[in-house]
């Protein structure tokens, strides 16, 4: 995190307002989203009044974007001091963000680094002809022309020393200097010209549609044999794709239940009617009773097998039990059985396989 | 090699006019109302059956999470967000599409937009990339000019596509932290579930996608999946922007099958290896947040998801950092670790505390002013910061330093040897700060 606070009080200016023009493209903005959600246009109008400014972002123009998009002061403020692009203090005419990050710094942004300390001083700072400022960014996605710096809006890339101390030269005496790359590259091709994409039909309009004869040999494939190669792909479907012969396994719906009773209570209805209670309460009317004799005789089965359970006799084979193994004869035999003079450990199992 | 027929991105050095006129004449806008034609189901099938891995990163396919909307809108609006905050260390491929061959980009969003019923579409585009956010707008303009896309348009499809564009901040390459930001918050991630395909833009169902990822959209459903499919390997199918950065004689990006080795990768397209193959220190192979891995390793594996991933790593978004044997490499990872306390949103206490202390120890250790105890200190707390943290940067955060101590274990050490074995008048530093 970096921590960033809005420039010191005698900075700041009075006021702020949107020039007309950049107040109707603000409006344009907000059109962008959808009713209601005109915070969505924050950070646009944020870059704008930081533009307007002078390429930094004073405390008045939060609270103008805030009134202009009815939002609290702090949410926007918030979002000011959150994102790193957004200068929160004077910057000079020409802000030089310097990529700093791995790729920019193992091919020299050390050495670019050391340059404008040793030409500005120190970062954030700007210098005494109100030219230039500089600062180093995190990774600003130009890593195949590290190394490389923003300068106000544009990227200058492929830079040594010498040629950023030509290019801060040119800027300031207001010569024009070339955006991008520094030694002649168009891009992020390799050096001295690609080996890829030479191929001229890519470029003249020759491939276009040719990807349709795809579809039209498949419209006369399909029109052969209809009813058939349906059948056929709808079994081939079938083998590969095996529906499951149970329902999604999504998470159960949990429904609160509807007659537990406090929602019974919460509906005005007694779980327990006076008159059930006071009938509970007469000791006659108890189903306890500790000198209630034993029933003499079972009457169904299931008492029968219960009682037998409880007796510790044993009539017949549990139910759960398999069937005894049957003395068989053959191949099946020698596996079954257990070999008393080699036994088969689990370990040793697991050593032939 | 690649054939060129088979290139995606034909314009991707920028030699041609990105305009509307060349695109088409490149082959964008071919057919698009036919494909639209073949119906929801057909595209979603066809982008299935390509295998495309997400390119931003994670590598999740595509056309899996295209199929995790809702097949039936329930009132709410749906959209597609295209995630064009690209700032990974590394990771400069976005950018190219954006600026040479934005109508691949502006049709796959269209395309991709008619799979999930979404009829407008944000595109979020870093802060930094002020002139390809111009670019980006003038081939919207263009596609709006020419009734491709909005509200009539000769699709028949109504859709809106608007560019968005943010103000610095790494973390908002996260989808959820993206979508904060894009409702005009802080980006900070959110909790998932519920995941933005039930609940992202506007607690609408909305599908986050890097723009690789939609810009192919359109060539894998004109020329089918099975197409796509046949490039590359099994699982890691299709053709790849490969971002090369570092210590090689020609820095490019490129676009190549994936499971191209990195050797070929390096002699065919960068022009060698600066110093030859004896010269390569490591390779971080996609982007900053994957653990490096060493030349003896690195030197023949394939480029792509599952070698790297079973390599210790992972391909990200293809954002290969090379790396000689000048290179400190003690000092690079802890400028890696630099780079993630910078851009740590704050929200979780693992990653805001651990960042900035496992930065601190990196720092010492570049120095050697350690001790040697320190190292499995710094990885134990490398492992308590990954997984603990609503987001991904936490691990992003403990990866790279876990790789270096997996690796270059004795050159931390010889460090902390040397510094204590020299006279010199501050202590060693007993305890962690």
């Amino acid at each position: 995190m970096a921590n960033r606070r809005l420039a010191p009080a005698s900075e700041q200016p009075a006021s702020f307002a949107f020039s007309p023009e950049n107040a109707e493209w603000a409006k344009g903005q907000i059109e962008k989203y959808p009713e209601g959600r005109q915070a969505s246009a924050v950070i646009p109008l944020l870059w704008k009044a930081q533009e307007q400014n002078g390429g930094w972002l004073p405390q008045k123009a939060i609270e103008a974007v805030a009134a202009e998009l009815g939002m609290p002061h702090i949410r926007v403020l918030e979002v000011a001091t959150f994102y790193t692009m957004f200068a929160l203090e004077p910057v000079g005419r020409f802000w030089i963000q310097l990529c700093g990050t791995v790729p920019c710094d193992s091919c020299g942004a050390r050495e670019l680094k050391g340059y404008l300390q040793e030409r500005l001083g120190a970062p954030g700072h700007v210098s005494a002809d109100g030219n230039f400022s500089w600062l180093e960014v995190e990774c600003l996605g130009a890593c195949c022309n590290a190394p490389m710096a923003q300068i106000n809006q544009d990227y200058y890339e492929d830079l040594t020393p010498e040629l950023l101390g030509k290019l801060m030269d040119d800027l300031a005496a207001g010569r024009p200097v070339k955006i991008g790359s520094q030694v002649g590259r168009t891009s992020s091709e390799p050096m001295g010209g690609a080996d890829t994409l030479s191929d001229e039909t890519l470029f003249d309009g020759s491939r276009v549609g040719a990807w349709r004869k795809r579809f039209e040999d498949q419209a006369a494939k399909s029109d052969d044999a209809v009813g058939k190669s349906e059948a056929v792909s709808s079994e081939q479907r079938a083998a590969s794709d095996p529906k499951p012969a149970k329902p999604d396994s999504g998470r159960a719906v949990e429904e609160p239940p509807t007659d537990a009773p406090a929602q019974l209570n919460a509906s005005g209805e007694t779980p327990v009617k006076p008159g059930d209670k006071a009938d509970a309460a007469d000791p006659k009317e108890s189903t306890a009773q500790p000198n209630k004799p034993a029933p003499s005789a079972p009457e169904t089965i299931a008492e029968a097998e219960a009682a037998g359970a409880e007796a510790g006799t044993q009539s017949d084979l549990p139910r759960d039990e398999p069937p005894p193994q049957p003395v068989a004869s053959g191949a099946s035999a020698d596996e079954s059985s257990p070999k008393p003079t080699e036994p088969k450990t689990p370990s040793a199992n697991a050593k032939e396989i | 090699m690649l054939s060129d027929q088979d290139r995606i991105f034909t314009n991707l050095y920028g030699l041609h006019s990105p305009g509307l006129e060349e695109a088409r004449k490149r082959g964008a806008w071919d057919g698009t109302k036919f494909l639209l034609e073949m119906g929801r189901d057909w595209i979603i099938d066809e982008m299935k059956a390509s295998g495309l891995r997400g390119r931003g990163g994670a590598g999740f396919p595509t056309g899996l999470k295209w199929s995790f909307m809702p097949k039936k809108s329930d009132g709410r609006p749906h959209y597609l967000v295209v995630n064009a905050d690209e700032s990974e260390p590394g990771t400069c491929k976005d950018r190219e599409i954006m600026r040479h061959d934005p109508h691949l980009l502006i049709e796959g969003c269209m395309l991709a937009s008619f799979s999930m019923a979404a009829h407008a579409c944000y595109i979020y585009i870093r802060g930094e990339y002020v002139a390809e956010k111009h670019a980006l707008q003038k081939a919207v303009d263009e596609a709006y000019a020419a009734r491709l896309v909005g509200k009539d348009n000769v699709h028949g499809y109504p859709f809106d596509i608007y560019v968005h564009h943010g103000a610095g901040a790494y973390i908002c390459g996260e989808e959820t932290a993206l979508l904060e930001s894009l409702e005009g918050k802080k980006g900070m991630p959110r909790l998932k579930p519920p995941f933005p395909a039930n609940m992202g833009l506007y607690g609408c169902p909305t599908t986050v996608n890097n723009v690789e990822s939609i810009a192919v959209a359109g060539t894998i459903l004109r020329r089918g999946g099975a197409w796509f499919a046949g490039l590359g390997g099994k699982n890691n199918t299709g053709t790849k922007l490969f971002c090369v950065s570092g210590h090689v004689n020609k820095p490019c990006n490129v676009e190549e099958e994936l499971g191209i080795t990195f050797r070929e990768l390096i002699d065919k397209h960068c022009g060698g290896m600066r110093g030859g193959w004896d010269n390569l220190l490591c390779s971080i192979p996609g982007g900053s947040s994957v653990p490096l891995v060493p030349a003896e390793q690195i030197i023949d594996a394939k480029m792509d998801f599952d070698t790297l991933k079973n390599l210790g790593s992972g391909l990200g978004t293809a954002a290969v950092i090379v790396l000689d044997r000048s290179t400190d490499i003690v000092s690079a990872i802890a400028r890696i670790a630099y780079f993630y306390k910078h851009e740590s949103c704050g929200q979780c206490t693992p990653c805001r505390e651990g960042t900035g202390w496992m930065w601190r120890v990196m720092l010492r250790m570049a120095e050697g002013r350690a001790q040697r105890r320190e190292i499995d200190m710094l990885l134990d707390v490398t492992k308590q910061i990954e997984g603990h943290t609503i987001c991904a940067l936490g691990d992003a955060a403990a990866w790279p330093i876990q790789g270096l101590i997996r690796h270059f274990r004795p050159e931390i050490e010889k460090r902390i040897d040397r510094y204590s074995a020299n006279p010199h008048s501050d202590p060693v530093r007993i305890a962690a700060e």
